[in-house]
């Protein structure tokens, strides 16, 4: 078990020393990234004096550990937008995220998993062939083009619900089923197969020769026993999840961080950008190290097989 | 040729999901693909000529001699042959960064496998890196640096998108150097170039060619997804996902701004995503 929990933990470590190398390297594909970091409005002098100020003008080598210093601190440097610390800017947004990816789980889930478990138990019928193909047309629908289209419906003719914004329950609806939506699609498969999976193992044709009914069969054994993989997925879905708050938000004008990063991009504020990746990095990896230990924990093959 | 047609019956004419024959799909595929080559030819008018007089006209409208089939956007401009002329950015857009990103991938997940050793590691280690920022962020971050525009878009899908052909292309080289063909094959004296491929490469395609079909789908997602966010492909250049962003600032007065592009993304998405999983039940018979 240590072996296993040791060697999955340093994999992630180096993954994450990895990415904030990767990040330092995207930093200066231009040459010097001075001009990343300082508003359009400023002077040669300017620029000049903070290249001095970061340590820019130092050699790389000397940059490099600086970064990875500050980094490891948790200061992801200042705004020179803004004129905020990063790490500031990104609290104040982050709770907006949490909401909508919360709101989206929960779409997903509460309508992915009914779907895939009426898949697999009439799967015979064409009916659930149709259920099939809108799951799949949900999964290939842009979030962008499902989200106005839900505003145009539900916001602009029908009046239900808010066209965009933040401030009531009401306002977090349309954007959690446009997120939701496509995660909807990844539960329904995998219950599906999943509990097709259990529907053909021994004890559930025992407990059908037993004589025990359908309803109970499925409430009773085969939700339960299914669930792990359910489970297990969420991890993944996660961090697709907030990559895809990016556009979901900014086309509810939801004041998250993927709204956060659209416009830092569109106020060149740099450091705010990258401050957004390197979370979005940090909370993959963990997210997939947290799912691969405790898979391991539920599942004891795959800590002595090595590898998930 | 009687194998040929049976392939094809498999593949697309068996009850597909939802009960529509997934020819279907290959139809608006080939179709989308025709008017994205004969677009000059296809499209009643210049994508983009302005006509101040007809700003948001509905569908089926005239204004000045000019007919709008599907309406007119903000600056007056034909809706039907931009959505014409879009289908040239997106399909483009994501061929070439297929392309690249798959033979970028490909060879340094095949020499991963080939070589071990050191190459190994470091390949493998670079893709579990790249694979660990969220796509469409690290898509972000190297556009805002780099800048917008056509080319800058294919490089930077290009270069997020390689890890997920390097892992495929490692896992497939693994399991097939050791068979005894590849040994003979270096034993006679061919060089690792050689045998990469000449000999390996035409075996692991097939798993490949899945992956490079589901990621084109993803490619089309992503470049509509990155101008839409003003971050793609720039004005007045005619791309889905731009005048998608155009069509939500219209959503109360001009519906159909946003959305027939909208459909035509869906569509094609939709029909590269079902062809890919046709394509991947056929070649792997296990997962039906």
């Amino acid at each position: 078990m240590s072996v296993f929990l040791l060697q999955r933990l340093g994999q992630a470590l180096v993954a994450i020393f990895g990415v904030m190398t990767l990040v330092f390297f995207i930093q200066r594909l231009t040459g010097d990234p001075t001009y990343l970091l300082v508003p359009e409005t400023a002077t040669q002098a300017d620029i000049d004096a903070l290249r001095r100020s970061l340590g820019l003008d130092q050699p790389l080598v000397v940059q490099y550990v600086n970064y990875l210093w500050d980094m490891l601190r948790l200061d992801f440097g200042t705004s020179y937008v803004q004129n905020v610390a990063v790490t500031e800017i990104i609290m104040s947004r982050l709770p907006y995220t949490l909401q909508l990816t919360g709101g989206a789980l929960l779409v997903a889930f509460v309508i992915g998993l009914p779907v895939g478990l009426a898949m697999a138990i009439w799967r015979r019928y064409r009916a659930t062939n149709l259920l099939m193909g809108v799951v799949l047309g949900a999964q290939s629908m842009p979030t962008f083009w499902s989200g106005i289209l839900m505003i145009m419906v539900f916001g602009v003719w029908l009046r239900w619900l808010p066209p965009s914004g933040s401030g009531s329950f009401s306002h977090l609806i349309m954007p959690s089923i446009a997120l939701g939506l496509l995660s909807m699609a990844t539960y329904a498969r995998i219950a599906r197969s999943s509990i097709l999976d259990e529907m053909s193992k021994d004890y559930i044709r025992s407990a059908r020769a037993r004589g025990v009914t359908t309803g109970r069969l499925v409430g009773k054994h085969l939700i339960r026993n299914s669930l792990i993989p359910v489970i297990s997925i969420s991890a993944l879905e996660i961090s697709q999840l907030l990559a895809g708050a990016v556009i979901v938000e900014t086309v509810f004008a939801w004041p998250g961080l993927g709204q956060l990063t659209v416009q830092s991009v569109q106020a060149r504020d740099f450091v705010v950008v990258q401050g957004i990746v390197l979370l979005g990095a940090f909370v993959t990896i963990s997210v997939n190290l947290v799912a691969d230990i405790l898979y391991s924990v539920v599942d004891p093959r795959i800590r002595k097989g090595g590898r998930a | 040729m009687t194998a040929l047609t049976a392939t094809w019956r498999r593949l697309f004419l068996p009850q597909a999901n939802g009960g529509v024959p997934a020819g279907v799909f290959v139809a608006i595929l080939a179709a989308l693909v025709i008017v994205a080559i004969f677009a000059p030819l296809i499209a009643p008018y210049n994508p983009d000529t302005q006509n101040l007089m007809g700003r948001l006209k509905p569908p089926g409208t005239e204004a000045r001699g000019t007919y709008y089939l599907l309406g007119s956007d903000e600056l007056g401009r034909d809706l039907l042959s931009r959505v014409i002329y879009g289908a040239r950015v997106s399909l483009s857009v994501a061929v070439l960064s297929v392309i690249l990103s798959g033979a970028v991938g490909i060879t340094l997940g095949m020499l991963a496998g080939y070589r071990g050793s050191w190459v190994e590691v470091v390949v493998m280690r670079l893709v579990d890196i790249f694979l660990s920022i969220p796509a469409i962020l690290l898509a972000i971050i190297m556009v805002s640096v780099l800048g917008p525009g056509f080319t800058n878009v294919v490089l930077v899908l290009a270069l997020t998108r390689w890890p997920r052909y390097a892992r495929v292309a490692y896992g497939q080289t693994l399991a097939i150097s050791n068979q005894p063909y590849v040994r003979l094959a270096r034993a006679m004296g061919a060089g690792p170039l050689r045998v990469l491929f000449l000999h390996i490469l035409p075996n692991i395609l097939a798993p490949l060619a899945v992956v490079a079909t589901l990621e084109f789908g993803l490619m089309v997602l992503f470049e509509a997804g990155l101008s839409f966010l003003g971050l793609g492909v720039q004005p007045p250049t005619a791309s889905w996902g731009a005048m998608l962003s155009v069509g939500r600032n219209y959503v109360s007065t001009a519906w159909w701004i946003a959305t027939f592009p909208g459909l035509c993304l869906f569509l094609l998405v939709l029909s590269v995503n079902l062809i890919g999983d046709r394509l991947s039940a056929y070649l792997n018979p296990k997962s039906r």
